[in-house]
């Protein structure tokens, strides 16, 4: 019954606190949004490469969709200083056979490019180069055995076809266990967003709210009723549990309907994932608040508590990371979240695959619902 | 009869600080104990004690004969904090209703308990207002009505007349009169002077020692003065000399 009028109660304030509401709701949905566009126009990266003195035949090589190239003609104005003056991502000279690239460098990727594109024109024209001279060597070895079959007066047959000029033709089927071809990079990040968008809100909405109620001394007013310690908590737990559980439904939902992005394990499963991410960001909410005196407080532990989380949830690969770092990693309640979640969206896994991930989450609500009991005790001793 | 409250040799305090000394109390049903002194005299520590949410130190404490601290006591303590401690998007009604529930309220007596409390206070007809368009004064009136909800044998009251105008000060006082009439303790924190003047007994606190203790006559008759302000500062002379000898 008290839990229950507790649920009431943060539903009803809630409802009166549209910005809040609007935050739960609408900023999840902009950011992934946002997310979707940003990662999906990922192919039209440019980069402007100025050439000065270089071969045509080079730089008709070196022209893809990636590079635009400038032609230059003026001789003595310094690379640097072009690249100072039109903001070019590189500048190649030629002198005689010796060619210079200067690179602005101030964008790796576009660096990248420019490396790449003029390597790969210069293996273009060595094959082009390799070709003519085998074609030369097979206009000779045909002549060769034109004389030798007459010399034998045998009539050869077309095994005698040069070698040369044969290119194997290969034909390449790519198959995908999961997803498809034309996956991008959002369909990684979306298992391991819908996880943090959670445990973001709840942390910070949770944390706030029982610090207001300390602040304003509500929590003490709370306190000198004969509640249960365990039932504050309780309420807290089921009220903000269930906001969580619409939350996330909200962006599922947005992600099958207007992202179409196929969810291929079971959804109860990303329910249960989500609500387990919820009462531990819920609990640490709690926890961290009562360190704090000011809401301003709460905010400043994100970069500590919140923004480390993203690191480790699979954004990096995290068995690529140094050893120290994966440890650091196995303590983060994300990494197990989005674990699970990536297992269940993108490969369909079933509950026993998440079981382990699962269990780990549920320890961390164990210990920090610990604590949380024993940080009530500060405020009244039974 | 039995005594409501009894505080015996309490010492309390946080940390290292000790914040009471040796404060004995007794209060028996039906009568109205003002605790004054100035802020930072352990008035609200003292309260805190009796409500069991800290555990006393030394000496020992008991509220309708159990010993505090304990939990399902609290279910017979009316309890007013010194901070207005509502949910401000809330309605009056809704503060009214939570904080019933909390105190263990049967859901049928809600609506006649909700009418008698806010009658009360006369806010009855702010009940479906939002506590944030409340005044300071509503607000404490509000607060009243939630420790008057649950029927409580104790109401504790800490400042409970901070902010309310005179003619409502004085409602108040005749309802805590008819209040204790009727066989409920009352035990009030202030530094008002005529709100302890209105109080059965008084007990003074100064730095965490309980200076005087006695009904309004007594004190004035105590130390040849008119009023109990005039006893409060002579009390609290004594104090200072009493040190100073030390």
């Amino acid at each position: 019954m008290r839990i229950g009028a507790m649920i009431k109660r943060i539903m009803l304030e809630l409802s009166r606190d549209k910005r809040t509401l609007g935050l739960l709701f609408i900023a999840p949905l902009f950011i992934l949004t946002l997310m979707y566009f940003l990662f999906q126009s990922n192919t039209t990266q440019q980069a402007t490469l100025a050439v000065r003195g270089v071969d045509s035949t080079l730089v008709q090589a070196i022209d893809n969709k990636h590079i635009q190239i400038r032609k230059v003609t003026d001789t003595t104005v310094s690379a640097r200083r072009l690249i100072r003056q039109h903001d070019y991502a590189g500048v190649l000279t030629q002198s005689g056979s010796k060619l210079t690239l200067t690179l602005q460098n101030s964008d790796q990727t576009q660096s990248a490019l420019i490396k790449q594109s003029l390597q790969a024109a210069q293996i273009q024209l060595k094959m082009k180069a390799a070709g003519t001279t085998i074609k030369t060597q097979a206009a000779a070895l045909q002549k060769l055995a034109r004389a030798l079959a007459a010399a034998t007066r045998r009539v050869p047959t077309a095994s005698a076809a040069p070698a040369g000029s044969h290119t194997a033709a290969y034909s390449l089927t790519t198959h995908y266990l999961y997803g498809s071809g034309d996956a991008t990079f959002f369909q990684t990040l979306l298992p391991i967003m819908i996880g943090f968008v959670v445990f973001f809100f709840v942390f910070l909405i949770s944390g706030i709210a029982l610090l207001r109620e300390r602040t304003t001394g509500t929590l003490n007013r709370l306190l000198a009723t004969p509640v249960r310690r365990g039932e504050i908590i309780a309420g807290y737990l089921c009220g903000y549990g269930l906001l969580a559980l619409v939350q996330t439904i909200l962006v599922v939902l947005f992600t099958l309907y207007v992202f179409n992005i196929q969810i291929l394990g079971n959804l109860a499963l990303v329910l249960l994932i989500n609500i387990l991410l919820a009462i531990i960001a819920l609990t640490l909410g709690l926890l961290i608040s009562t360190f704090t005196s000011s809401e301003f407080q709460m905010v400043q532990f994100i970069p500590i508590v919140v923004i480390p989380q993203i690191f480790f949830s699979g954004l990096i690969p995290v068995n690529q990371m140094a050893g120290w770092l994966q440890a650091i990693a196995h303590v983060m309640p994300l990494y197990y979240g989005a674990d699970a979640m990536s297992a269940v969206i993108e490969k369909g896994a079933a509950f026993s695959a998440i079981a382990g991930d699962v269990g780990i989450l549920l320890l961390f609500f164990a210990v920090f619902l610990g604590l949380n009991l024993l940080a009530m005790r500060r405020y009244r001793q039974v | 009869m039995d005594n409501t409250i009894q505080v015996s040799d309490l010492t309390q305090g946080y940390g290292r600080t000790t914040v009471l000394r040796d404060i004995n109390l007794t209060l028996t049903p039906g009568t109205i104990l003002a605790l004054i002194g100035p802020s930072g005299a352990g008035k609200t520590t003292l309260v805190a004690t009796i409500m069991g949410m800290l555990k006393p130190r030394q000496g020992t404490v008991t509220v309708l004969n159990t010993a505090v601290p304990n939990r399902p006591l609290l279910a017979r303590i009316g309890y007013m904090a010194q901070t207005d401690a509502l949910y401000d998007s809330l309605t009056g009604a809704e503060n009214l209703q939570f904080f019933g529930t909390m105190q263990g309220l049967r859901r049928a007596a809600m609506p006649e308990r909700i009418k008698y409390a806010a009658g009360v206070v006369n806010l009855q007809p702010d009940l479906k207002k939002p506590v944030q368009d409340y005044s300071g004064g509503m607000k404490r009136r509000l607060s009243l009505a939630i420790a008057l909800l649950a029927d409580p044998a104790v109401l504790i009251l800490d400042e409970p007349t901070v902010g309310i105008d005179p003619e409502l000060r004085q409602q108040i006082w005749h309802e805590l009169h008819a209040l204790a009439a009727s066989g409920k303790t009352i035990l009030l924190t202030t530094h008002v002077m005529e709100d302890a003047e209105q109080a059965d007994t008084i007990m003074m606190i100064r730095n965490g020692e309980a200076i005087a203790q006695g009904t309004p006559a007594q004190l004035t008759a105590q130390y040849h003065v008119a009023t109990v302000e005039a006893a409060f500062l002579q009390a609290g002379r004594d104090q200072d000399a009493h040190r100073r000898n030390d």
